[in-house]
């Protein structure tokens, strides 16, 4: 056995490795075992739990405050990928979370101070109920689930993410929108002072998302709270965001503190942005290209450098749980 | 005013290193030496070969200006060997578009030096340089007489077409690529401006 100190953010992660080859291993590698503990934990269970803690069954979330702190009762979930998961490091260090900076590592080093409580999410619009939720509030009712899922972002690279969360349809289906509901608004905080890149004009604050109601109401999305099986670290999101496997990554709106039902089509922020470049549907298609880029292919990240880039699936390969919503949608015009 | 002796034997070889610093940096921190490439290491190597055949594409064109300004007839002399460096680092960035991004997959890198636009305009710039590089040598520039003058010129052109693929291909917030485009400009006007004023 092998231990490796990492450090993200304030936290001290202990890799832990079992291994045939010690000298032939990869850090990607390692991950995909899913071994990674704290510290504290790691002392406080005193063995290895591979694999994490899952177990099936319907428990309350809880939600703890500090991002990377274990989450509990975790099911797994059909949905999931068996394909190989990302290391952690990647996952935490290559981020597109503009409100931190607009390199691919600003978010983790501009976060770190962020803090996620308390946390309101208002609920507003053409539903029955609606009122603010405390964030823990918000998400008891609910069953946490891991969801391996693919993440393919619209600049072409790819990785495979062990999301924690709870499937969106569940939460909306709560709030009981009105039938004048089509489409529900996702809004993340705007706080100029906690989130310094929205000092910046690269886009219009808050950073806005919508999905059509039968989008939200499909069995994939989930509202997650957490990464490998612990809760989520503040450059993914925390404390809750958004994640649509078959959409483009920038779907995926994070730390969101509004959500509402909508009659009509809402704005969103990269579509704001560049009308002609982003779409309000932002399916992953491989025939639709980027004006400046093809979408064809993806680089996964973590498959090293002489790998090459992977074909992109239709639907980021999610096309039998989700084509049937654009049945009649010209994809190339709804882009 | 420095002697031939000490800019041939000193000042030459300083500069020769500090030219190969990037290079060095970049297999440094692939072997996760001096560094680490992260997560998307193609990516990495790619903008910075990009970004340093850009950086000595301006340090050129800022050598006439600061010989006149200073005086110092010396400066001229690394005009080749900075010519040189932007077009290897220029090279750099392109071959590991070709071997490591594209795999060498004919039909995709076809379709995208034809369809997209700013792939195209690096292309053509990287064409110039290869021509610019080419016909570098001493013995090829007194063959050429004036031809060879106004073939280089086409520098200017390269480094236009360079922060154009720049700008182009950045997904929102184009800070970097304005930098170097206003200071490509103002070289570009001093240029124009020297030329008019003689005739």
């Amino acid at each position: 056995m092998l231990f490796i100190e990492l450090k993200i953010g304030d936290k001290t992660f202990i890799e832990i490795m079992l291994i045939k080859k010690p000298n032939k291993i990869r850090s990607y590698e390692i991950t995909s075992e899913r071994n990674y503990l704290n510290r504290r934990s790691f002392i406080q269970s005193g063995c290895l739990i591979a694999g994490g803690i899952l177990s099936q069954g319907i428990h309350s979330a809880n939600l703890p405050d500090q991002p990377f702190d274990k989450l509990e009762k975790i099911n797994k979930s059909e949905f999931s990928t068996d394909e190989q998961i990302n290391n952690i490091i990647d996952v935490t260090s290559y981020n597109n979370y503009y409100e931190f900076g607009m390199g691919k590592a600003d978010p983790n080093r501009n976060s770190r101070e962020f803090q996620s409580r308390p946390w309101e999410i208002e609920v507003s619009g053409e539903a029955e109920i609606t009122g603010n939720f405390d964030i823990e509030d918000f998400i008891k009712p609910y069953q946490l689930e891991e969801r391996i899922y693919r993440m393919r972002c619209v600049e072409a690279w790819s990785m495979v993410i062990p999301w924690v969360g709870v499937p969106l349809v569940d939460v909306i289906k709560k709030f009981k929108p009105l039938s004048s509901a089509k489409f529900v608004k996702f809004e993340t905080l705007y706080d100029k002072k906690r989130m310094p890149g929205q000092k910046s004009r690269v886009l219009k604050w808050p950073y806005r998302e919508g999905l059509t109601i039968a989008e939200a109401t499909n069995p994939l999305p989930i509202l997650a709270v957490g990464i490998y099986g612990r809760a989520l670290p503040n450059q993914n999101g925390a404390p809750i965001r958004l994640v649509v496997p078959w959409k483009y990554g920038f779907k995926g709106i994070k730390g969101i503190v509004k959500i509402s039902f909508e009659k009509s089509q809402p704005k969103t922020s990269w579509q704001m942005a560049a009308p002609n470049e982003y779409g309000f549907y932002a399916n992953v298609n491989p025939k639709v290209s980027h004006p400046r880029w093809s979408q064809a292919r993806e680089r996964r990240i973590g498959s090293g450098v002489f790998a090459s880039k992977q074909p992109t699936l239709l639907f980021n390969g999610y096309e039998e749980h989700v084509a049937h919503l654009y049945d009649g949608l010209n994809l190339r015009r709804h882009f | 005013m420095l002697a031939i002796k000490t800019v041939k034997y000193y000042v030459k070889p300083a500069v020769f290193l500090l030219g190969l610093m990037p290079l060095l940096l970049v297999i440094g921190d692939l072997f996760e030496i001096t560094g680490t490439l992260g997560a998307n290491p193609i990516e990495n190597m790619q903008d910075r070969f990009g970004i340093w055949g850009l950086r000595f594409i301006v340090t050129v064109l800022m050598i006439s200006p600061l010989r006149s300004i200073t005086g110092f007839a010396w400066i001229t002399q690394f005009r080749r060997m900075i010519g040189l460096y932007a077009f290897f680092y220029v090279l750099m960035h392109f071959l590991v578009w070709l071997l490591l991004e594209q795999n060498l997959l004919m039909a995709a890198i076809i379709e995208d030096i034809a369809t997209r636009p700013f792939i195209t305009i690096g292309f053509i710039a990287l064409l110039i340089l290869v021509a610019l590089a080419s016909t570098s040598t001493m013995n090829i520039r007194k063959k050429m007489g004036n031809n060879w003058v106004r073939l280089h010129s086409s520098i200017y052109l390269a480094s236009i077409l360079g922060v154009w693929h720049f700008w182009w291909q950045v997904k929102k917030d184009i800070t970097e690529p304005l930098i170097y485009a206003i200071i490509i400009s103002i070289l570009l006007l001093y240029r124009l401006r020297k030329k008019y004023s003689y005739t």
